[in-house]
């Protein structure tokens, strides 16, 4: 499959970047290209021109500085997955970066890239919505800073303006217990059902993978394990006020079902 | 655009339309037929190169993307008539049938045994997660990396 003809621009800073993506209303910026380049082929998107930040200076990297862990938007998956530095102070992150795709995908998908996708079945945005991170949008006014909770706005659709490009995911350093479950057909498959589980002394935050238009917060599971429920009873309350799609992988019933065995898996991991 | 890239250690220079592709590049530009296409979407590894020493699947890289790096092809590993250490324990372990997958596999698996801390079947298996044998033939894939493992070690 080839994709739609396009013109290819290789900008060497953020702020050339900014300038062309705002010039084309047209226009997408490519990164990784593991998530873009896919649904090109399938001709579901024809932009016409694609902005390539893959060769921006200074947009990989990993780095901690007063209890909250930085990441640069184009550290790829492979890099936060074997991060010494994640492993230590944000291992969940590391965790479920590890599950996504397979090695190849990893070598070349980032972070920022999938963040910005906004694929409800993908691994990282359950993950950074359980972290309570934050997400660094640059355009052409200047930088703001927005929390995950107010970032996935819809399914493939999050806040970042059509001239702003994301240049940092910032995660509070979180060193409780974790856990991240992920059920697929076959290995590299996107998740039928995930869950991302961060332990902060004896409350709990627990993010769903697919189980909504974006990923979501399982309030009522994080409110039982607050009043000192059990996991199991916990766990069994992890689907409320989600709405989970019927496809060819699974129906909606299955995917609450799962929901719930694999929050009580991710708690126990978490050490609950 | 004009793209300079170094594939199986030749410097190459072409002009290539903005929207192709590595694997197309690879093929039908450079004629280098070894890495074939399966799926076509990301997904069963029969287009695995490696760029810059670490595998990636080449349908889902634009040869732009791949401009100034460095590219190795199935063709690229033998030294003449003599066969990579991984395509000697493929052939010694009948690690492939019908072949189709085996220019990825042996690719991805130089690229994760490069990567590996521990090599056991368990981590090799794993680490092969994105390479697909439509015949089936995993075990002897498996064997086939870990006795390239053993003997390198």
């Amino acid at each position: 499959m080839i994709p739609p003809a396009f013109t290819y621009l290789r900008p060497t800073s953020v702020e050339e970047a900014i300038a062309l993506i705002a010039a084309d209303e047209d226009a997408k910026v490519l990164a990784g290209g593991h998530s873009l380049l896919p649904i090109m082929k399938l001709r579901l998107a024809a932009p016409t021109a694609l902005v390539d930040i893959g060769r921006i200076e200074g947009l990989s990297y990993v780095r901690e500085a007063a209890d909250v862990v930085s990441i640069g938007a184009l550290t790829r998956h492979h890099d936060v997955a074997t991060s010494s530095l994640l492993a230590e102070l944000v291992p969940l992150l590391a965790e479920a970066a590890s599950f996504v795709g397979d090695p190849q995908v990893r070598h070349r998908g980032t972070i920022g890239g999938s963040i910005v996708h906004g694929d409800p079945a993908s691994d990282l945005p359950a993950a950074i919505l359980a972290l309570d991170a934050s997400l660094v949008l640059v355009g052409p006014t200047g930088t703001r800073v927005v929390p995950a909770s107010q970032f996935f706005l819809g399914f493939l659709e999050t806040a970042t303006a059509p001239d702003e490009i994301l240049t940092e995911i910032q995660v509070p350093v979180a060193t409780g217990g974790f856990g991240f479950e992920k059920f697929t057909r076959r290995a590299q498959d996107w998740a039928i059902v995930g869950v991302a589980c961060q332990r902060r002394g004896d409350d709990v935050a627990v993010a769903l993978v697919n189980m909504a238009p974006t990923p979501v917060r399982a309030s009522a599971t994080e409110a039982a394990i607050s009043a000192g429920q059990g996991l199991d009873a916990a766990a069994a309350l992890s689907h409320e006020g989600t709405d989970p799609v019927s496809d060819q992988s699974a129906s909606s019933e299955y995917r609450r079902h799962l929901a719930h065995v694999l929050t009580a898996r991710a708690l126990a991991k978490a050490g609950f | 655009m004009e793209i300079t890239l170094s594939v199986n250690d030749e410097t190459i220079r072409r002009d290539v339309e903005d929207r192709t592709l590595l694997v197309f590049f690879l093929r039908e530009t450079l004629e280098l037929t070894g890495t074939k296409i399966g799926c076509d979407t990301t997904s069963c590894g029969a287009c695995t190169v490696l760029l810059n020493g670490q595998s990636v699947k080449s349908c889902t890289v634009l040869a732009a993307q791949a401009d100034g790096c460095d590219i190795i092809t199935i063709e690229g590993l033998a030294d003449g008539d003599q066969l990579h250490p991984m395509q000697e324990a493929f052939r010694e372990n009948h690690g492939l049938q019908c072949g189709y997958c085996t220019p990825g596999m042996v690719l991805a698996s130089i690229s994760l045994l490069a990567e590996l801390d521990e090599v056991t079947e368990a981590s090799v298996r794993n680490g092969l997660e994105g390479n697909l044998c439509r015949c089936t033939g995993y075990h002897n894939i498996v064997k086939a990396v870990l006795a390239a493992a053993e003997a390198a070690s």
